[in-house]
């Protein structure tokens, strides 16, 4: 933004790209406590092309209504706090440019999908937390390292799941797939992504536990390659393909 | 730097009822080719499901009688069913090159990276193949 403002050569572009426009926000409110089922509930907030979602989540919070409940930490697509359903896909609100929506139209936002909603936009995440701690995502290496050494590693070892070290647990991967939705039991793509990290990590010693883990029913072959979860990761990673890698490796009975 | 002035400010008029609360419905997800071939994956299997389900069930009528056998077959050949056979024809078709689709994407890095054009290539495929199909059976169809 500052970039723009220093261009001195254009002039009243500047100046209109620098005012505000009004955006309406549409919010699927929920409270536990006084309600049945959730509403939606329109607001107008004053938006720079270069805010995000999160600044109108933050603008209806401090100057129009201060029950709103959404959940956000860093505010900078780290923590993995604020993953919503913006315009009917999993987004993170911290990283979604009002620019890149349609602004003609209102911007619907509610909960993820999938997990028990608790209040407005903040789901349950214990179910999805379970499904990851189940899949044992830590190093279990049987031997202890060489004396005073770390776990020597190739590039190109590391390389071979340097794409699921991405995960950030904000669950839009999960609360995106339709079967998950359907099957609460379903590990979901974040659970696989995860032992997928550790499976294919020449460190670790125990794949053969983690794919034994995943060939259960409700494991990696409940997937149905419906792509939502590769589409709704904001870290990019390729969901989908990391789990027929693990499919893969389930059929051929190691890493 | 306040823009109250009645300046032209870019943002289209939109027109919402003020504060007003809606029906409870969330938004339907907005998936890309891969949930909406899944869908149609769905629809289609349980389709032919069913009819494979009434096709037992008219086929083993031989054991009843050949009478009976004879009058729901002969069901088949009239103008309505005929219309459903091209559905039919239609779901089988879809199915089995999705499902080869499917088989690529969970054995084959390349299909899993290119699902998109993958899931287009079915679309054409079918649709040649229908063409094919349709217009010859029809005209069987509504010859007799």
């Amino acid at each position: 933004m500052s970039l723009t403002q220093e261009a001195p050569a254009a002039g009243n572009d500047v100046e209109e790209a620098l005012k505000p426009f009004t955006v309406t926000v549409i919010i699927r409110r929920f409270d536990p406590e006084t309600m049945e089922e959730p509403v939606w509930q329109d607001f107008d907030v004053q938006m720079f092309p270069t805010d995000r979602v999160l600044d109108a989540l933050h603008q209806i919070k401090w100057e129009q209504d201060g029950t709103l409940a959404f959940r956000r930490s860093c505010a900078h697509g780290i923590c993995g706090s604020d993953a919503m359903r913006i315009n009917g896909r999993n987004r993170l609100a911290c990283k979604t440019l009002i620019k890149d929506l349609d602004i003609s139209q209102p911007i619907y936002v509610e909960a993820i999908k999938g997990l028990p909603l608790e209040k407005d936009l903040i789901v349950d995440m214990e179910p999805f937390f379970e499904s990851f701690r189940e899949v044992q995502p830590f190093l279990m290496a049987s031997k202890p390292a060489e004396k005073g050494k770390e776990r020597v590693q190739s590039v190109a070892e590391r390389a071979r799941f340097d794409d699921t070290t991405k995960c950030i647990l904000c669950a839009a991967c999960t609360s995106s797939c339709p079967v998950f939705w359907t099957d609460g039991q379903y590990f979901g793509p974040a659970a696989i992504v995860n032992a997928h990290r550790f499976i294919f990590d020449s460190r670790d010693d125990q794949a053969e536990v983690r794919l034994d883990i995943l060939n259960d029913q409700e494991g990696v072959w409940r997937c149905r390659t419906t792509f939502n979860c590769t589409e709704a990761c904001p870290r990019g990673i390729q969901v989908t393909k990391a789990i027929a890698e693990v499919k893969q490796a389930v059929l051929r009975g190691r890493a | 730097m306040t823009v109250e002035s009645g300046g032209a400010v870019k943002a289209p008029p939109i027109e919402t009822p003020k504060r007003g609360l809606r029906a409870p419905a969330g938004t339907l997800y907005r998936g890309t080719e891969g949930m909406w071939s899944w869908v149609l994956h769905r629809i289609t299997g349980t389709a032919i499901y069913f009819f494979l389900l009434v096709h037992v069930l008219d086929t083993a009528l031989i054991r009843v009688s050949p009478e009976a056998y004879n009058a729901v077959i002969g069901a088949y050949q009239t103008e309505i069913m005929g219309l459903g056979e091209v559905a039919l024809v239609g779901a089988i078709g879809f199915h089995a090159l999705n499902g080869l689709r499917i088989i690529l994407i969970d054995f084959w890095g390349w299909a899993t990276q290119h699902h998109r054009l993958l899931f287009w290539i079915v679309i054409g495929l079918w649709v040649v193949l229908m063409i094919g199909f349709t217009p010859r059976h029809l005209i069987n169809v509504f010859s007799h």
